[in-house]
């Protein structure tokens, strides 16, 4: 009997990205870029994170034109994003036969209390998180793979790196502690008993985690890779760029050859001017994406 | 016994814990110099295009093109069964093009499609091995001096030709160790 949607089948796909770069992208034309530069999947979408900032306005699901279209255009997987809360956007790219669902909080969100219940679904899900609480919480709603949030669309690498650094230093602390403290943690935390404990006992999540929000250059890519990111996001990043190819092709050999510093030197010769980026502090409460998730 | 795992992108970690689980040596390869003093390689799991990209990109295809014409191991899982194949579906050339068999890329459809289940592999005894396909490909032909190994609805998902090894499906992913001990009897005859 052949079993579809089951944890290994949903978080396998994931495992299987791993070292490798997903792209945002908004046009047929941008997925072949990114498939022929070596990404190991697009995320197809009306606006790069940076867009959505400067339009402002209501951020939902990309027109399953734009998605479909996309699908049609590349052969590696195909991934789409939906509001946080938003069943019938998930429902309606699963429909679709997207690859991956991204409930994102680069879109506005739906819900302002729950996440969507994802263990219902066959297609597998990423979702953000800035701490090990909140990857715990997403991963116990069936999220087969998790992202460190960082700040979308900013062109700005210092959020990704603490939310990676905070994962990261928490696991180390969670698989210190006895047993015995591990109830507390889980109540201090927010963070399910049962997968708490598999974090102890493992000294690690048990799904795939991806860098996210703020990756402009191959060395930021390595970056993420080196504070032991399993591969990376890339959003505005390279079709913001001055030249998209040399940038996407850049940063997926830095993110394979990411200890290769001499290389990474190479990679990085006129590449032309990345994108153009924010300074967190011109940034209101407000405006910043990273909070959205409960 | 020491094996190299591809590690230009995919699962290859998992890989190396289940021969090293097993007593091999295990190193990643990700340039052409990671090659030397190996008995056997393994292309893990991960998206084909970029894996075929990669290897180009670092001068690791010709390399591997030689070690597998003089008969040195290989094992291809999923996509590594397509980096091994000589003829692609739908592609206009193959990667590495050792190993006599046509195959069909996501030809079980896509991610939603994607499923497990227990296999009938007889190389490795009567017990169903735990099979899990993500996007996976098929052979829809093989040539002369192909073995199949297994087939699931009819299409062959485990083939062999000499000491090329391919499986349409991710042993890495799951604890059973038997056909990574099949690859290691395959090397220690090589």
């Amino acid at each position: 009997m052949a079993k579809t949607g089951t944890d290994i089948v949903k978080r396998g796909m994931a495992e299987m990205q791993k070292g490798g770069v997903i792209m945002d992208v908004v046009t047929p034309e941008q997925a072949k870029i990114a498939e022929a530069a070596g990404a190991v999947a697009v995320m197809a979408l009306e606006r790069v994170p940076s867009d959505i900032r400067a339009a402002g306005g209501v951020a939902r699901m990309a027109d399953p034109t734009i998605v479909e279209e996309v699908m049609k255009a590349v052969s590696i997987p195909v991934m789409a994003k939906c509001r946080i809360g938003h069943i019938v956007e998930a429902r309606v790219l699963e429909s679709m036969g997207v690859d991956y669902i991204d409930e994102s909080e680069v879109l506005t969100p739906a819900d302002d209390k729950f996440h969507i219940n994802k263990k219902s679904f066959t297609v597998p899900f990423v979702c953000g998180c800035r701490d090990l609480g909140e990857a715990l919480r997403r991963i116990a709603e069936g999220a087969s793979m998790i992202r460190t949030k960082g700040e979308p669309g900013t062109g700005n690498i210092i959020e990704a790196v603490k939310h990676q650094r905070m994962v990261a230093a928490q696991i180390r602390r969670v698989q210190g502690m006895s047993e015995d403290e591990l109830v507390a943690e889980s109540k201090a935390i927010g963070a399910p008993y049962e997968l708490l404990l598999e974090v102890h006992n493992k000294g690690a999540l048990p799904v795939v985690n991806f860098a996210a929000g703020g990756i402009a250059t191959p060395a930021d890519a390595a970056l993420m890779m080196e504070l032991g990111s399993d591969g990376v996001f890339v959003g505005s990043g390279i079709f913001k760029s001055e030249s998209p190819e040399k940038f996407a092709r850049a940063i997926v050999q830095a993110t394979t050859h990411y200890q290769d510093y001499a290389l990474i030197a190479e990679l990085s010769k006129g590449l032309g001017t990345p994108m153009k980026g924010i300074e967190l502090s011109t940034l209101a409460e407000n405006e910043r994406m990273a909070t959205r998730g409960w | 016994m020491k094996i190299g795992v591809l590690a230009l992108q995919g699962a290859f970690r998992e890989h190396r814990k289940l021969f090293e689980d097993l007593g091999a040596e295990t190193t990643l390869v990700k340039l052409p110099e990671h090659l030397e003093g190996l008995n056997g390689l393994v292309i893990p799991g991960g998206e084909s295009t970029t894996i075929g990209k990669l290897l180009r990109e670092y001068n690791l295809l010709q390399p591997v093109q030689s070690l597998g014409q003089e008969g040195f191991p290989i094992l291809g899982t999923c996509a590594g069964m397509i980096v091994l194949a000589k003829q692609i579906l739908g592609a206009p050339e193959p990667h590495l093009g050792l190993m006599d068999i046509t195959v069909d890329r996501n030809s079980f459809g896509r991610q939603r499609e994607s499923f497990e289940t227990d296999l009938d592999i007889p190389v490795i005894g009567s017990e169903l091995f735990p099979a899990v396909f993500i996007r996976a490909p098929h052979v829809q032909k093989v040539g002369e001096g192909v073995t199949v190994l297994a087939r699931y609805n009819d299409r062959v998902v485990a083939a062999r030709e000499d000491n090329l090894v391919a499986f349409s499906f991710h042993p890495e992913l799951t604890g059973d160790h038997r056909l990574h001990r099949y690859f290691l009897d395959i090397v220690e005859q090589a």
